[in-house]
């Protein structure tokens, strides 16, 4: 879609606030990673290599949120340097777990947590990529996964839309062949409200969905949340199992904070 | 199909060796066994597999496991799956795509011959819903060729239901409890002082065959006798009914009726219904490529009504954007216009949606609200 006479994609991967996670994915693609190495000239990644090709980039990978004023600035670069902006992952996508900064006083944090305070300079949120520029596809999850990601590197060079599907983790559940938790079990899970994206690996293994890939594209909080508190949550452990990874996303935050007031 | 041979008996060592004869003739042997605390279906190696002592106790949005003192192994009512995952996987690849040297694609239908399957310890109900996909898959002028090679090779071992669940409701959809026409064999387990058996008979040639090669005795009236009370007393033992009405009518007459907004209220559109549905069909396909875009394959997976993206359109946004109305399609077509498109219902009574629906929509609570909107609609006021 973006290559020009012949010559092979470039691809650059950024860093933003985040554990480096789901960058790290790509080079966990093991079987993959030669094939895409063969596609595309990975120009500009830190973790990989500290050479960086020049401008601009085919596709950009983001991994991170914006917490400073200087990512805020060096995520516009990035954009107009970029043909593609992808974000990976629930930090660029979300804002990550560190948006739980969002709830509380930043300054008070700093200063419990550091000796010398004065030296860290901060925003006062975590914000998600798209808060900051336009965003051509949000990859979700903490971490993103493997065959997600190389499924969107792959559709990039078909030029074709990726097989992304923003439903719930039930419908991968059910195509599993997982029996569901909630109901034979009684495990509080958030599946339902979830997207897909995991391949429902955690109630493969008998435990509830954290929802570590956000809110899916259907949800019906008024019915949900009672199932979480029939199964054991109360108040404090339904707000908090909403503040995870995903506690900045717009729906997961709205339920938190309306369960919060109750 | 014919009604082979006379009936015989046989004991747990005759169904040990029934899953031995299948396995001896190339079959992937798919019974019920306990995985995951559900009595799943999953490919069998030996009778000591099946869930002897288990039952289910079934509420709308609850399964749990329970022990049976009795040690039967087919006291339990629908479990998470349906035939359907075996029948018309969940992941299917259709063809594949190669771009050769001189740039041109080369198209291969996919060819994996299909397995042999035998299915052992098919409810009624579930007989009947293989029917019924059978017409969804293969009755049209577009029959599905790889459905219809499973079903074709796939050997049927039906067990007659003797333990309804709370959820079930086959009497009222006419579908059971009593095995219908469409095996190769029919059990129906028998616990007494007399012992554990099956009253077993042969429904084709090559029921016969097997059953020929299994330890047995000739039925005994006695047997045969407990067998047919056991089947007649599940009858009268229905946890759900559906309203005595026309469902197809009914589904009519209340396309704007309030309970829609009620159950909608409930209802998370996580489309559990559909899948766990022995006979929901829907399909949608993905093509995929490979990094170097030299090969191409296109994938068909399970889609549910209940997904935005089942009726999302090119230029955006999807036709059935509210919950309502996809709560609605799946249950007017299930119930309702399943008839004018296939010429039967597409429910068949086994109560899994009831059983696997998260937070416990009732498909019979609902056919009967309707039916009570209605009736309090038609009274002069």
């Amino acid at each position: 879609m973006s290559t020009d006479g012949g010559r092979r994609p470039k691809l650059a991967v950024w860093k933003f606030a985040s554990c480096d996670g789901c960058q790290l994915t790509l080079l966990d693609c093991e079987d993959e990673l030669l094939g895409i190495a063969e596609e595309v000239e990975i120009s500009y990644f830190l973790e990989a290599s500290s050479a960086a090709g020049p401008v601009p980039y085919d596709l950009s990978l983001v991994d991170g949120s914006i917490t400073t004023r200087q990512d805020a600035e060096r995520v516009q670069h990035i954009r107009s340097v970029s043909r593609r902006l992808v974000t990976i992952g629930a930090c660029a996508t979300a804002g990550g777990v560190q948006a739980l900064r969002n709830y509380a006083d930043v300054a008070e944090f700093r200063a419990v947590v550091y000796a010398k305070p004065e030296y860290i300079a901060t925003l006062a949120t975590s914000t998600p990529i798209s808060a900051h520029v336009p965003v051509d596809l949000e990859l979700r999850g903490c971490p993103i996964d493997r065959g997600q990601l190389v499924e969107v590197i792959t559709a990039f060079l078909a030029g074709r839309k990726p097989d992304v599907p923003d439903h719930s983790v039930c419908f991968q559940c059910k195509q599993r062949g997982t029996p569901c938790v909630i109901v034979a079990h009684g495990t509080p899970c958030l599946g339902p409200v979830t997207h897909a994206g995991c391949g429902a690996l955690c109630p493969a293994y008998g435990r509830g969905c954290y929802g570590c890939f956000g809110p899916s594209n259907s949800i019906n909080f008024p019915a949900f949340i009672p199932l979480l508190r029939r199964d054991g949550m109360d108040t404090l452990d339904v707000v908090r199992a909403f503040r995870t990874f995903n506690t900045a996303a717009p729906e997961f935050d709205a339920v938190s904070r309306e369960e919060a007031r109750r | 199909m014919a009604d082979g041979g006379a009936p015989a008996v046989i004991d747990k060592a005759g169904l040990d060796a029934l899953i031995a004869v299948l396995l001896g003739r190339g079959r992937t042997v798919i019974g019920p066994t306990v995985r995951d605390g559900a009595i799943v279906l999953a490919e069998l190696s030996g009778g000591d597999e099946l869930p002897y002592g288990w039952g289910v106790e079934l509420e709308a949005g609850r399964y749990r496991l329970r022990g049976r003192a009795d040690g039967a192994g087919f006291a339990h009512s629908a479990g998470p799956q349906s035939w359907k995952t075996f029948l018309h996987p969940p992941r299917e690849r259709q063809w594949t795509a190669e771009r050769g040297a001189d740039g041109e694609l080369a198209f291969s239908e996919e060819r994996t011959p299909p397995p042999a399957f035998a299915f052992l310890g098919v409810r009624p109900c579930d007989l009947r819903a293989i029917e019924v996909l059978d017409r969804v898959l293969t009755g049209g002028p577009h029959a599905d060729a790889r459905y219809r090679g499973r079903r074709q090779r796939a050997f049927v071992v039906a067990v007659e239901c003797t333990e309804p669940g709370a959820t079930c409701f086959c009497v009222s959809m006419g579908t059971g409890p009593a095995v219908g026409p469409g095996y190769d064999l029919a059990l129906t387990e028998v616990l007494d002082h007399e012992g554990h058996r099956f009253l077993v008979r042969a429904g084709t040639e090559e029921g016969e065959a097997v059953l020929a090669e299994l330890p047995q005795r000739p039925a005994d009236p006695a047997t045969r006798t407990a067998a047919r009370e056991r089947v007649a007393e599940a009858a009268d033992r229905m946890g759900r009914t559906m309203p005595p009405v026309d469902l197809r009518t009914l589904m009519r007459d209340t396309l704007e009726a309030e309970r829609w907004n009620d159950a909608t209220a409930r209802c998370l559109t996580c489309g559990n219904c559909t899948m766990v549905c022995p006979t929901c069909f829907c399909t949608s396909t993905e093509d995929i490529t490979d990094l170097t875009g030299d090969h191409a394959e296109r994938w068909r997976r399970w889609e549910s009504c209940f997904d935005l993206d089942f009726t999302h359109l090119a230029g955006g946004g999807s036709v059935r954007s509210s919950p309502r109305s996809r709560y609605r399609q799946w249950l007017t077509h299930k119930i309702g216009t399943w008839h004018d498109q296939f010429g039967s219902s597409g429910c068949v009574g086994c109560g899994r949606c009831i059983v696997w629906c998260p937070t416990g929509i009732d498909i019979t609570e609902e056919a009967h609200a309707l039916n009570a909107e209605r009736a309090a609609a038609g009274q002069p006021r």
